[in-house]
């Protein structure tokens, strides 16, 4: 696949079913395919900051309170709370968050009707039903128009998982392995940060340079062979490899630097300490950074959990909206909360469940901030007591759509793939289905 | 280092040149011969038919093959493309010891009945089946459990290569106890077109999307009564033929032969039966396409799953004598392995004679690829004598994976794992042999060479620690080992000087400066390549 494809107004389609083509159906797509035209809309957002709720949490619980509804519906958590924008509550374990409201927008009526980790994930990661394509989630498309091959200069890759990747399925879909996230490991809230490939423990500088001295002269296969191609890719990904261990990238991962005040306010916890490394790649100028966020699917013991869990992702999130509003970087960041469903509206009081709550695609809830979406909002609404949209139903793909237009990625614009199918970027569930209100 | 020389032939002078370089290389190679352990040198002599065919089509095209691969490097490739795994030191000190003409046969024999072997080939299968409990085939631990054990018993057993496929094809019943219907339950959607893109990609190596629309719409008919239906018990599903009354469907095969299905006969058995007749154009091809290019990193036509007239084949009189062969031997995929592994073209050595820029894509040397992600996490395993942990989190049953099990034993591809998606694990979506990426990138490099996984692997090792404290402090003996267990060969003179210099650094001890030794070896092309 040496051969550069000139297309002369002819889609690759075409050329293939011409039997022009010979390169049919590659699965990796090569670097020259996936140049996307530039960028057409103005960008209001550089960056995105997912805080991907791991689980699924309950909408009732956190951003759409039904105190109403009644115990059966709300458990113990029936007294919500005002925020700093007049008419909205919050669930009263986030008190941080209500002095934030004006920041960001509540989406009361996310739905797509799935109850399945995997599926609801993937339809939610990518916005797309499950079919025959395993389409890219939205990190993996944001690597591509916005990544190395568009101006990102960033000493670490444009699209950062903190810290594991959550699995289920491919992110990178059909984009293939080049646009999967890099994922840190290690733990934020450990002294050091040990990212993998990046900081390791015990190994010096100066032993470091030693071995690369001794890994180049015990490299006789290679010296053997002269010119090969794969060998020429190894080297060079080799030597991009060593520009990130021996430079900047390891100040970037040393939350030392921080002051002990700021890692405070985050909260000393894996969430807090990832919110605030999540801030440092903003300002780094990384595109897409996923906060994998685990330990929603509370099936048992789920108010113990929340009682425990709530207050830190209230302080890891709400320090983040303030820090970067504070920077000056929210404007042109986007923070985006939510998991694959919401949690059964009803409380699951028998056993074995003995106050659980079950996975609940028909009707949960989302939240977007900064990037030119406006705060201080709430678009559509829940039935009384949480179990149906009954205003302005928002998909999946709408949220996306919205969040590409905000990065200037044409939504309608065309997405590159390895069978030449005309697919677009994020097409709309339908005409004016997309997040207008608050962009 | 002497590079091989690069002369540009000009028409008129061609002859000479040619001579001239080979000339040139001959030298080279003598001077190095001390230094390059990894080929042996003289004229090549064809060892089977393959051989003679491949042999003939490169001299027609003036490519010089490439020389014989030495002992050490032949059992190292052998074992990973048969089995997956490496030889061990006493292994390698054997055969290299074994003064037996006939030893590389041998080895082939007895890799072939080895238990790694039908491991190694059923995560191939694997992959191609869409082996895998959630998104997007959601077949669950219960059928990946069934389909996987069936696949391995179909591999361990040598199972005819037409009774796998027409059992795959044909099989009814509940997807948990009839573990081949899961050949229809791990394609993406239940409509016709779907299913017929999954055979035609699988079974015949060819894309339908490139066919003519008719074309694909008459290979639909045959998967028209593709009925499923759930049961009482969670994720079961049943696949069974449609009892909806029909009339006597007119089908036509690919080849273009018309067929009249009457009612009371299953469509996919009359497709199954007319696949895998000897004559089929299709059926064989495909899989000796594949099997070669399982062992050889890349088909006679590439990609193996892109089969169509106008992808030809690199040698077609290969193809169609395996292609015979196989139906020969009343398809024993094995025969057709063996007949490759001994051949003289598979036991090229991979550093070419030529610099004709498509020596690989000819055979005329063995294509250099990275190892699978899988392979190398179990070869970094056994090296360090440590242990990978792997869990799933998907219901229900749990899966329990023993830990003494290596990674190429994983029947199910949802199991998370950081470092074989790192490292070109395909996501099993699609079932297209592309989706194995064996592109190196920084970002594996950097995993090699600095994470707190292979470090701690190597710190760890009491494999290493053994190497050690026999080698009693005499430190070329130390070396040696750790050559054989690393790289399977032992190193050479310029090697021994490296290393004992290096081991001369000040401030790294000798504890140290095995540890790095052993982590420069690791980090080798020799290592995490097939060579």
């Amino acid at each position: 696949m040496k051969q550069k494809h000139k297309t002369n107004g002819l889609s690759r389609r075409d050329l293939i079913k011409c039997g022009l083509l010979a390169a049919g159906g590659v699965s990796i797509i090569e670097p020259h395919q996936l140049l996307a035209k530039p960028i057409p809309l103005k960008a209001k957002a550089k960056s995105v900051i997912q805080i991907w709720m791991w689980g699924g949490p309950c909408h009732l619980d956190t951003f759409d309170p039904k105190p109403e509804a009644g115990e059966d519906y709300t458990g113990p958590l029936n007294k919500p709370i005002a925020t700093n924008v007049d008419g909205i509550r919050i669930g009263q374990l986030l008190p941080m968050l209500a002095k934030q409201a004006d920041k960001y927008s509540i989406i009361r009526s996310m739905t797509h009707g799935i109850n399945g980790h995997e599926t609801a994930s993937y339809r939610v990661q990518t916005g797309h039903e499950p079919g025959r394509l395993v389409y890219p989630c939205a990190g993996a498309v944001v690597s591509l128009f916005k990544g190395y091959k568009h101006g990102y200069k960033g000493v670490v890759p444009p699209y950062i998982v903190l810290t594991r990747p959550q699995g289920r399925f491919s992110e990178a879909g059909f984009l293939g392995p080049k646009h999967k996230p890099f994922s840190t490991g290690g733990d934020p809230n450990q002294n050091p940060f040990v990212v993998e490939g990046i900081i390791a423990r015990g190994v010096s500088d100066k032993r470091q340079q030693a071995r690369r001295e001794l890994l180049g002269k015990l490299d006789t296969l290679g010296q053997t062979m002269g010119d090969n191609e794969q060998f020429d890719q190894f080297d060079q990904a080799q030597d991009e490899a060593y520009k990130m261990m021996l430079g900047d990238a390891r100040k970037l991962f040393d939350l030392n630097t921080e002051k002990a005040d700021v890692r405070d306010r985050y909260g000393r916890n894996t969430f807090g300490q990832s919110c605030l490394m999540a801030r440092r790649l903003v300002e780094h100028g990384v595109p897409y950074i996923t906060i994998n966020y685990n330990g929603w699917d509370t099936h048992k013991q789920h108010f113990q959990i929340m009682d425990r869990k709530l207050p830190e992702m209230d302080r890891g999130f709400a320090t983040l909206l303030e820090d970067l509003s504070q920077r000056g970087l929210l404007d042109s960041t986007i923070v985006w909360w939510g998991g694959e469903f919401g949690r059964g509206p009803k409380v699951q009081w028998a056993p074995p469940w003995n106050g659980g709550r079950s996975h609940y695609g028909k009707c949960f809830c989302s939240v977007l901030a900064g990037g030119g979406f406006k705060g201080g909002n709430v678009v559509g609404k829940s039935s009384e007591n949480g179990t149906e949209v009954a205003e302005r139903p928002v998909y999946p793909e709408d949220l996306i759509g919205s969040l590409y237009t905000q990065l200037g990625i044409d939504p309608d614009g065309p997405l590159p793939n390895p069978r030449g199918l005309d697919l677009k970027v994020m097409a709309a569930k339908s005409a004016d289905s997309r997040l207008k209100e608050i962009m | 280092m002497v590079k091989i020389c690069r002369l540009n032939a000009h028409s008129g002078l061609r002859m000479l040149v040619i001579l001239l370089s080979f000339t040139v290389l001959a030298a080279g190679r003598l001077q190095a011969a001390t230094a390059y352990p990894f080929d042996i040198s003289g004229r090549p002599k064809p060892q089977n038919q393959i051989d003679n065919l491949v042999m003939a089509s490169l001299k027609q095209q003036n490519i010089a093959p490439a020389n014989l691969c030495a002992d050490a490097v032949f059992i190292r490739r052998v074992y990973l493309d048969v089995t997956g795994t490496l030889p061990a030191p006493e292994e390698v000190r054997k055969f290299l010891e074994n003064p037996r003409p006939e030893k590389r046969k041998m080895l082939i024999k007895s890799l072939l009945k080895k238990p790694e072997y039908a491991d190694y080939w059923t995560l191939k299968w694997c992959d191609l089946l869409r082996v895998k409990a959630e998104f997007p085939i959601n077949l669950w631990p219960n059928a990946v459990q069934a389909y996987h054990r069936w696949i391995h018993d179909a591999m361990s057993s040598n199972m005819p290569y037409d009774q796998f496929a027409r059992e795959l094809l044909t099989a009814s019943g509940s997807n948990f106890r009839v573990p081949q219907v899961n050949f229809y339950r791990a394609i993406q959607g239940k409509e016709p077109s779907t299913i017929a893109h999954a055979v035609g990609l699988t079974l015949m190596g060819t894309r339908l999307e490139n066919w003519p629309d008719d074309k694909q719409k008459q290979m639909e008919v045959f998967f028209s009564r593709v009925a499923y239906k759930g049961t009482a018990e969670w994720k079961e599903e049943i696949i069974y033929l449609d009892p909806t009354p029909t009339d006597t469907i007119k089908a036509t095969f690919p080849d273009g032969k018309t067929v009249r299905i009457s009612p009371d006969q299953d469509p996919r058995v009359v497709f199954a039966d007319w696949l895998i007749t000897a004559d089929n154009p299709y059926f064989a091809r495909n899989i000796v396409n594949r099997l070669w290019s399982w062992l050889l990193g890349r088909g006679l036509i590439h990609e193996p799953d892109d089969i169509r007239p106008d992808n030809k084949s690199v040698h077609p009189q290969v193809l169609a004598f395996l292609e015979k062969e196989l139906v020969k031997s009343n398809y024993d995929l094995q025969h057709v392995m063996t007949l490759i592994l001994n051949s003289r073209t598979y036991q090229q050595s991979s550093v070419p004679q030529t610099d004709n820029p498509k020596a690989e894509e000819l055979f005329a040397c063995y294509p250099v690829r990275q190892l699978d992600a899988e392979v190398l996490i179990d070869a970094l395993c056994w090296i360090s004598g440590t242990r990978e942990r792997y869990s799933s989190p998907i219901p229900e049953p749990f899966t329990f994976i023993p830990e003494e099990h290596r990674t190429i034993n994983l029947a199910d591809g949802s199991i998370t794992s950081q470092f074989l998606e790192m490292f070109g694990r395909p996501s099993r979506d699609t079932g297209l042999e592309s989706e194995r990426s064996q592109k190196p990138t920084d970002t594996q490099r950097r995993h090699m060479l600095n994470s707190t996984h292979i470090q701690t692997k190597i710190e760890r090792s009491w494999r290493l620690k053994q190497v050690m404290r026999s080698a009693r402090g005499n430190r070329e003996k130390l070396i040696k080992d750790l050559y054989l267990l690393v790289l399977s060969r032992y190193p050479t003179k310029e090697e021994l000087a490296a290393v004992e210099e290096y081991a001369k650094t000040p401030g790294i001890n000798s504890t140290q400066a095995a540890v790095d030794v052993t982590w420069a070896l690791m980090n080798s092309k020799e290592f995490l390549y097939r060579h």
